[in-house]
């Protein structure tokens, strides 16, 4: 029983120096963005820009294909359900709003977990492994700012564009499908679905991509850094960081759901 | 904002470090000179390893002091720590090339950082240090592209684009072969003489220590044994160095009461357990 008890404690102070970890972080993170050159110590450009295009670009086609998968999957569904009612024409509605508010962020958001967050705990983790962080330290170069805040910035562009790219799919594959099985055209069901479409609605996907985005990085990083053990531990440490940013973002989509409904 | 007055370009002070609730390195004292070639040796979990890492800013120490070029790194602002990464140079062990970049912009990471130059200058310069290290040629290929004694190489490069004051070595002679280990000790000393550093060498290799060496520091379990020239620590007459000279197994009396106590613990209780082991029994 004592040893349970002492296990427990080990376990909610790990928790919580973790939780700390991240915030010191995240941060340490915003400060290099905003402030860092004021010490001439400013977040390269370049760095900025390749990340970009790992996080951002090269992750768009697997969105594009996924968005569009579950809009069709949402349009299939629709049908489904409302055909005893004979209201299927509503089902524009539904995917408008369940796509903008709900399924183009979560999906993007665990795209790039599961693809670009992992990138960025097993890049940082091999670097501590084979001491180029050591390296980094040494020439005077702040690790997080080399690695973090970057990644950081890049993620936080990338989100939204993505998650906007994801609404447009999303709205593309029910169209499609709508337009097989009612005759609808294309055309008629996007402007239909336009003029469904609040502001409000697409804030609220574009803000929990913003969201997803800090916390995917923080968690890819802190992973990273934390790595120990060889192959092994990056190995683990990969895992760990795409387990835990999914499952944050699906709890933090739904604590925000819960808030963003209610205004 | 240096200042030029030292005497001693490294100079340690009682330098006490710990590694959770153990200690590591015990009121470790040492100073190196303008120009000299230190080696410091010593086996396995000597702590000589941790000793560089303290001297290069990575670990903050429990107490005691540790002045690079005459300034005292452990009360420095990270301000002032990052203009002194200027005038140091470290080597690692395995090279530590950072894998997404090209030998070249490898060495040419650390000028991009401190110095405001353009491309075309920086270029120049990495490839100047490629030619001192013997490396003309290899700009352009990854770090996985390369072997093992070319890694240090161009991990040397890298450490000295800045031409420091000071450079670090750790291990240069680890998983080499003794041509290519040798070729680097000639390196370090061509160094010393046409740039005029001081080079801290961190090894356990005898025959390279020896070569290179203008003294030796000997650390045995987180303290300096002996601290000398070449011929004092040939000549000692201390046992341990005698062992480590001499690739002697170590046969030290084994303290009985410690033993004991490592391996029932150090929280155990022996007199609770045994009541312990007592009640259990009557069940």
């Amino acid at each position: 029983m004592k040893l349970q008890i002492e296990k427990l404690g080990k376990l909610a102070i790990g928790v919580v120096e973790e939780v700390g970890y991240g915030f010191m972080l995240l941060i340490e993170s915003v400060y290099w963005l905003t402030l860092g050159w004021l010490n001439k110590q400013a977040v390269g450009l370049n760095l900025i820009f390749t990340q970009s295009v790992q996080i951002g670009v090269m992750a768009a086609p697997i969105v594009i294909v996924l968005c569009f998968s579950v809009g069709m999957m949402l349009a299939i569904q629709g049908l489904e359900t409302l055909k005893p009612y004979g209201a299927q024409a509503q089902v524009v509605n539904g995917i408008a709003v369940s796509v903008t508010r709900e399924f183009a962020a979560l999906i993007t958001g665990i795209i790039v977990a599961g693809r670009s967050g992992s990138a960025i705990a097993a890049r940082i983790g091999t670097m501590v492994e084979s001491q180029e962080i050591d390296a980094l330290r040494v020439i005077g170069i702040n690790p997080v700012r080399y690695l973090a805040a970057p990644a950081l910035l890049a993620m936080l562009l990338a989100m939204p564009v993505l998650t906007i790219f994801g609404d447009l799919m999303g709205l593309l594959g029910g169209a499609v499908y709508t337009s097989f099985e009612l005759g609808m055209s294309i055309d008629i069901y996007m402007s239909r679905s336009f003029d469904v479409i609040t502001t409000f609605d697409l804030m609220q996907g574009v803000l929990k991509s913003i969201i997803f985005a800090i916390l995917i990085v923080i968690v890819s990083v802190l992973n990273g850094f934390q790595v120990k053990g060889g192959a092994e531990g990056i190995g683990l440490a990969t895992t760990r960081s795409v387990v835990m940013s999914i499952s944050l973002i699906v709890i933090a989509d739904m604590i925000f759901t819960f808030f963003l409904t209610r205004i | 904002m240096q200042n030029d007055n030292y005497s001693k370009i490294i100079q340690v002070s009682d330098l006490i470090t710990h590694y959770g609730s153990k200690k590591i390195l015990n009121g470790v004292s040492l100073d190196v000179n303008k120009g000299e070639i230190m080696v410091i040796m010593g086996g396995s979990g000597s702590g000589k390893s941790t000793l560089l890492r303290y001297m290069l800013g990575l670990n903050k120490p429990t107490s005691g002091s540790i002045k690079l070029l005459g300034e005292d790194i452990t009360k420095m602002s990270s301000n002032q720590l990052y203009q002194m990464k200027k005038q140091i140079g470290v080597s690692f062990q395995g090279g530590a090339l950072f894998g997404s970049m090209s030998v070249s912009e490898n060495i040419q990471l650390p000028l991009s950082e401190h110095a405001n130059l353009d491309v075309n200058t920086m270029r120049i310069m990495s490839q100047m240090k490629l030619e001192v290290v013997n490396m003309a040629g290899f700009e352009d290929l990854m770090p996985s592209q390369l072997s093992g004694g070319m890694i240090k190489r161009a991990a040397l490069a890298r450490a000295i684009i800045l031409d420091p004051k000071l450079l670090f070595f750790d291990e240069p002679s680890a998983g080499l072969d003794p041509v290519v280990s040798a070729e680097l000790d000639e390196l370090i000393l061509n160094l010393r003489d046409a740039m005029g550093m001081s080079i801290v060498v961190v090894t356990h290799e005898l025959e390279s220590a020896f070569k290179i060496a203008d003294r030796i520091t000997i650390l045995d379990r987180g303290e300096i044994l002996m601290c000398g020239t070449v011929d004092e620590v040939k000549n000692s007459d201390n046992h341990r160095v005698y062992n480590l000279l001499h690739r002697q197994p170590r046969r030290d009396m084994v303290d009985v009461d410690e033993y004991l106590q490592r391996l029932t613990g150090k929280n155990l209780d022996l007199v609770s357990e045994k009541s312990n082991i007592v009640n259990h029994k009557k069940y």
